[in-house]
């Protein structure tokens, strides 16, 4: 068993290594300190606030990339997220402040929402995929775009925004939908979704590995011929997982409305849904895989900002991202050819499969 | 999955093929599509009363926008016809795009090209390194180089254009291409379309549009065009590339080279990505690298490839289709957008002549319900919400996709994983 | 460039001594083989005998670890098929090498560009070689069009154009039926008349017979001799390609009751353009009986069995088990109710070659106990009941955490075979169960075969093997076209007679039984 945990860290951890020589190449090579930067980054994490903002990032991230897994175990790559997660988080920002419900039932409600809307954003996708045939990586990111659109419009001032200061907003959710968050005074508060984030992966990782749906999920990504004959539906497959992640998705814009913004706002941030494809890459879609990889994520985001304080480009953090998710994967396939060869090796020691041109007793 | 199997044999059980796909040869087909668009078009212009559809700086633009479709699109087959799917077109155009900007400050619009289809290629070559080389999945290292291509630009950018123009997220103007025109004959057509006759304008200002204010860009860009068909369907090299897109197992057994020429059209197809950054930011005005400026425009260069049924006619058609929409929106009143629907109820009306004449009656019918359902979101609107017009050309890539993806026929071993030896 | 005739001191081919190895397994070992120019020479094994091997080394595909290769009395080194073609060898393989959407021309022309171009003049010789070869077709044509025999037609005209004198054939009769074979045999005299050589890569053995002028028998990756087809038995041969006495399939004691487990009606199969895959088959199998279906590959067998397993979907008909109506009912819940799948190819139908051996138990059984308990999997039960099947049907395997990828074809079809037992299946649909697999294996599988159809299984056999399908049915049915056309008594009928049938040639009576041949 420990070698096989040990081979499944091989490829992430070989991929950051090396994605943090070649940030540290790039560096040298821009006349910056690697050193300098690397210490400027972990020293911002005690300035004010960046700690918990790590953490708040942290569960964020964490959400989009167990969306993407969801997809990449069935080989379906959702790049919609970026969509799904907007809308979702619109419409929900809509909703919340439209109705009035009892505390917890109302940010529950906001919740299931954000779900379904991100579910929806999903669903032309998944149809095309079934019925036309349509690559789910054009028709998502023509969605991503189409939401913007939608958002834009949506959050007109005589549709559904109204101006606060010199911000455009939906109407701000009354307390009852707001969920309390962990007050650390001068370090900032933390957002009480981060909990739905660790849920989340909980329930990911249980569903996956110990239900009958996520059995059936995984042996359709791996073989869609053989999971038929094992009685699986494959298209219901798909569009079951893309819903599904796209519901994931709707839920990662929640943490930041419920807990901070209490709105949807102009400034609504966006890039979660390639970090989380990235992180679920980096994860290999595990659960504890993906904790990690968000937190890495979140650091490399949140303490740049003192990459400018010694005058390196902060954007190098993003070039170490974009690094990671490259390297991660060509980690990957060298480890996985090695690993096939050296266990077909053994199997073959082991069952005596090796042939010997003398004797052999045909059984 | 990739090779061709052995059909079943059995006697009297030989497969009928396939009907055959086109009765027309191509040429025939783009000039036929050409004559149906200018019709409808012509005719949407005259019952709306918005000449703006078919005028000469909607050309103009059409033809300025569509140009980095039309670039990256050709990338797309290049890579996809040897079997290669490149996703990352887009982040290798946003490198083209910065090492135009580059190349142009320092030495002028004619090296920007070079420079961008330098760094587009760079882009090419890490992409075909993690595919070719180490097997990684098509859509994920594009996806990769997508990341990695936008950071990339911004860190240089941010090192080496701020300091030039202030902002990290600019770069200062390089200077653009000299334009030309066919004066007399613009001016002529001028004159026609100034006259608001029935067709004729119309054609004449889509005419004039094409020959004035034409940059070396689109000669560039017709050119590839032309050459790019030449060497994939009339070389020894491009046989060669085409069928390790086919059957890269088939042809390893006859002695292609099949990574090589993975190689060599990744590398070709970044390259083309990068030119089309070039042609993007020569394009614009100013003429400056801008953070966000390729707006998904790889992603609609690969649905217009995927439009043209992975040829360069078809693909030269698409990007047209996509330029006119991003061209409409520039130029013309959001009622000129408007009156887009109306000709997509026009189009879609003979989408039903044309199957009711094939007796499919179910099509028929849907594309009927398609035109009344339009009609009706014409006519009871005055103008297309003014937020989604920057996404007209993402909106028609969806319906392109959903109508057309089943009649097309993609290359059978595209984004198929080979390695060298493990056939049969 | 032609030796012509006295002067054959040189073979055309000579291979000694040639060894390969690949991680655990070694391929080749010690093999020798000499070709006379100007003959058909026919090479014999098994499946997994190493003949595809040695047969790569020869055209460059693959570099031999130890040995020499003589062409025509020089040693060559090949690195790659380029060298092996300018050798003057050439190979059409089993698997056709050709690129549908690619015209007949562009197929032959691709990698020979230099020799007469990719234009007029490259059409020009096509038009004149395809003739020689029986191919009457435009060399403009686009190949996806092409029939099985014209596609071989085309490989055979790759390796014409490019000059090759020695041309290896690997199994090439598989796909062909017989007037089809009997046409290339035709095309292989006449060539070998103008003195080609040809190395025919076959376990057909009564073909090989019949066309081979030297025949060398490969078992185990190393060469047991070289024999004239005139001096020995199609038994003789079969022996030296197994080492022992053949395993032979034959059930005495008949153990068919009277219930009727499967019975399907009137079920119709169609293509979208109307043509029927299926043809309103009927048939009925009871409780301790063995049904085989016997027939040419590709007359609808293999849609037979999948639209029985819900995979594809009938026209109309109706499919019944145990009286329980499954016409509407899919895969998983026709496998609930008692039907036990083993597909024809295990890597794409029945194992997820990348998981572990205990998930692959799982596959087919995520409802159902011992592998699963409601929504939920049941890890620890699957586990334990994959290691009793491991036990119980010797799979050789160092532990069920392994990839079934790492498993040898035939332990992966006894693990297939023992997860589709182990659901107490009233059916057992069986497709050509010993495919690819070794012959010890091969005889555990009839074994256990035989073993639950006295338990009172109902099986539905199919088969391309005509002595396990005789050996092991109580009762055969010959498919054509998507319809039965014949029923045959296992205990009298002949691999000849039932050849005859499937190939639509036999002798059938009113009552549609076949008429047995009289001798041979």
């Amino acid at each position: 068993m420990n070698a096989r945990l040990r081979s499944s860290l091989l490829a992430p951890v070989l991929a950051v290594v090396f994605a943090a020589v070649l940030c540290a190449i790039v560096l040298i090579v821009s006349g910056a300190n690697p050193g300098t930067a690397l210490g400027a980054m972990i020293g911002q994490v005690r300035e004010g606030q960046v700690a918990v903002d790590i953490v708040n990032s942290t569960a964020i991230y964490m959400l989009a990339a167990l969306a993407a897994a969801i997809g990449f175990h069935m080989n379906l790559l959702n790049i919609g997220i970026e969509g799904q997660y907007r809308v979702g988080a619109l419409v929900a920002a809509i909703v919340g402040g439209a109705i009035v419900l009892p505390p917890v039932l109302h940010w529950l409600v906001i919740l299931i929402v954000a779900a379904i809307a991100g579910a929806a954003w999903a669903t032309l996708p998944a149809i095309l995929k079934v019925t036309r045939g349509v690559h789910e990586v054009i028709s998502t990111i023509m969605m991503n775009a189409i939401a913007f659109g939608l958002a834009a419009f949506l959050i007109r001032r005589d549709q559904f925004g109204i101006l606060v200061g010199n911000n455009v907003t939906t109407e701000p959710i009354p307390s009852s939908g707001q969920v309390p968050g962990i007050d650390l005074g001068s370090k900032g508060t933390i957002f009480g979704l981060v909990f739905l984030a660790v849920i989340a992966a909980a329930v990911y990782g249980m569903v996956m590995n110990r239900t009958r749906f996520g059995f059936e999920l995984k042996a359709s990504g791996l073989s869609p011929t053989a999971a038929a004959a094992g009685g699986v539906n494959a298209k219901k497959m798909i569009v079951v997982s893309l819903l599904v992640s796209g519901a994931v998705a709707g839920l990662v814009g929640m943490p930041e409305i419920l807990g901070r913004d209490h709105a949807y706002t102009l400034n609504f941030a966006s890039g979660y849904g390639f970090a989380g494809i990235g992180i679920a890459l980096l994860g290999r879609n595990h659960p504890v895989g993906i904790a990690f990889g968000s937190l890495l994520w979140a650091f490399l985001e949140k303490a740049k900002g003192a990459l400018d304080n010694v005058g390196v480009p902060k954007e190098i953090a993003t070039i170490m991202q974009g690094a990671i998710v490259l390297s991660v994967v060509v980690a990957y396939e060298i480890v996985k050819r090695m690993e096939l060869a050296a266990e077909q090796r053994r199997v073959g020691q082991a069952t005596g499969t090796a042939i010997a041109p003398a004797e052999e007793a045909a059984k | 999955m990739s090779m061709v199997d052995v059909q079943p044999a059995a006697s009297g059980m030989t497969m009928t093929p396939p009907p055959s796909q086109r009765k027309l040869p191509g040429w025939a087909v783009f000039i036929l599509g050409t004559v149906a668009v200018v019709g409808v078009l012509a005719m949407t212009s005259y019952l709306t009363g918005q000449p703006a559809l078919t005028s000469t700086l909607t050309m103009q633009n059409t033809v300025t926008l569509g140009l980095p479709i039309l670039l990256c699109g050709l990338g797309g087959i290049w890579a996809e016809r040897s079997g290669m799917i490149n996703i990352g077109l887009e982040g290798m155009m946003i490198l083209g795009t910065w090492g135009a900007a580059f190349g142009g400050y320092h030495w002028g619009p004619w090296m920007a090209v070079v420079t961008g289809m330098v760094f587009g290629a760079l882009g090419g070559l890490v992409h075909a390194v993690a595919t070719v080389t180490f097997g990684v999945n098509h859509i994920v290292s594009g996806v990769a180089i997508n990341l990695l291509g936008a950071g990339v630009t911004k860190y240089l950018s941010t090192l080496i254009f701020q300091p030039l123009s202030d902002n990290p997220r600019d770069s200062p103007p390089i200077q653009q291409f000299d334009t030309f025109s066919a004066t007399g004959f613009a001016d002529w057509l001028g004159e026609l379309e100034r006259a608001q006759r029935v067709i004729i304008s119309d054609v004449a200002g889509l005419l004039r549009g094409l020959v004035t204010r034409v940059s070396p860009m689109l000669i560039i860009a017709i050119l590839l065009v032309i050459a790019t068909y030449f060497v994939l369907w009339h070389t020894r090299f491009g046989l060669r590339l085409r069928s390790c897109g086919e059957n890269p197992v088939a042809a390893e057994s006859l002695g292609v080279n099949v990574y090589f020429h993975k190689y060599v059209a990744v590398i070709a197809s970044g390259a083309l990505a990068g030119i089309a950054g070039a042609a993007l930011v020569l394009g614009s005005s100013p003429s400056i690298y801008q953070e966000g400026q390729t707006a998904n425009r790889g992603f609609i260069g690969l649905a217009a490839m995927i439009f043209g049924n992975w040829r360069p006619g078809g693909t030269l058609a698409g990007a047209g289709l996509f330029g006119y929409a991003d061209g409409l929106r520039l130029s013309a009143t959001p009622e000129a957008v408007h009156a887009l629907l109306y000709s997509a109820v026009i189009a879609a009306g003979l989408l039903v002549i044309w199957q009711l004449a094939n007796r499919k009656w179910i099509t028929a019918m849907l594309a009927a319900i398609g035109a009344v359902g339009v009609y009706v979101l014409y006519f009871f609107t005055d103008e297309l919400p003014q937020e989604f017009l920057p996404y007209t050309p993402h909106i028609i890539t969806l319906v392109v996709l959903a109508l057309a993806a089943q009649r097309l026929r993609p290359p059978a071993a595209d984004g198929v994983p080979y390695r060298r030896g493990e056939g049969d | 460039m032609t030796d012509t005739e006295v002067v054959t001191t040189s073979p055309a081919v000579t291979l000694s001594g040639i060894t390969k190895r690949f991680p655990g397994v070694v391929a080749n070992s010690d093999v020798h083989l000499t070709v006379r120019t100007g003959e058909v020479h026919a090479l014999c094994g098994e499946n997994g005998a190493g003949k595809s091997t040695l047969m790569k080394i020869l055209y460059g595909m693959q570099p031999p670890d130890e040995g020499d290769i003589e062409v025509n009395g020089r040693q060559v080194h090949f690195k790659s098929p380029s060298d092996a073609i300018r050798a003057g060898i050439g190979m059409v393989h089993q698997h056709f090498m050709l690129a549908d959407n690619l015209t007949v021309l562009e197929n032959v022309v691709l990698g020979a560009e230099g020799l007469y171009g990719i234009g007029a003049k490259a059409r020009g010789r096509v038009r004149g070689m395809a003739r020689s070869v029986g191919l009457y077709l435009d060399p403009d044509t686009l190949v996806e069009r092409l029939g099985v025999a014209d596609r071989q037609r085309v490989e055979i005209l790759k390796v014409l154009y490019r000059g090759a004198k020695i041309i290896i054939l690997d199994e090439p009769t598989a796909v062909l039926v017989p007037q089809e074979v009997d046409e290339l045999f035709n095309t292989l005299r006449t060539m070998r008349a103008d003195g080609y050589t040809f190395l025919f890569i076959s376990h057909k053995l009564d073909e090989v017979r019949a066309i081979a002028d030297s025949i060398t028998v490969i078992r185990r990756g190393t060469t047991v001799g070289t024999v004239d087809p005139k001096t020995v038995t199609t038994r003789q041969l079969a022996e030296m390609m197994v080492g022992s006495e053949l395993p032979s399939p034959e059930t005495r004691e008949s153990t068919v009751t009277d219930t009727v487990v499967l019975q399907v009606e009137g079920l119709t199969l169609e293509t979208g353009d109307g043509r029927r895959l299926l043809d309103r088959l009927d048939l009925q199998v009871r409780s301790g009986e063995v049904l085989g279906i016997a027939g040419v590959e590709g007359n609808g067998q293999t849609e037979l069995v999948e639209t029985i397993m819900g995979i594809r979907k009938a026209a109309s008909g109706r499919v019944l088990l145990d009286g329980q109506n499954l016409t509407r009912a899919g895969t998983l819940a026709r496998r609930e109710a008692g039907i036990g799948y083993i597909p024809e190819d295990r890597t794409r139908h029945g194992l997820l070659l990348t998981e572990p051996l205990w998930a692959n138990r799982i596959l087919g059984y995520q409802t159902r106990r011992p592998t699963a308990r409601g929504a939920f999997l049941d890890i620890a039960g699957a586990r334990k009941d994959t290691r009793r099947i491991v036990e119980q049907f010797d799979v050789r395997t160092p532990g069920i955490d392994v990839a079934a990828a790492s498993l040898s074809g035939g332990n992966q079809q006894k693990l297939v075979i023992g997860r589709e037992l182990s659901g107490e299946p009233k059916l057992l649909i069986a497709s050509h169960p010993t495919r690819g697999v070794d012959v010890g294996a091969q005889a555990a599988i009839w074994d256990h075969i035989r073993d639950a159809r006295a338990a009172g299984l109902a099986v539905l056999l199919v088969s391309a093997d005509l002595d396990e399908l005789i050996g092991l049915s109580d009762s055969i049915k010959v498919m054509l076209r998507g319809k039965f056309v014949a029923d045959a008594d296992p205990a009298t009928v002949t691999p000849e007679d039932l050849g005859s049938a499937m190939t639509g040639a036999g002798h059938v009576d009113e009552s549609g039984l076949l008429v047995t041949g009289g001798d041979e």
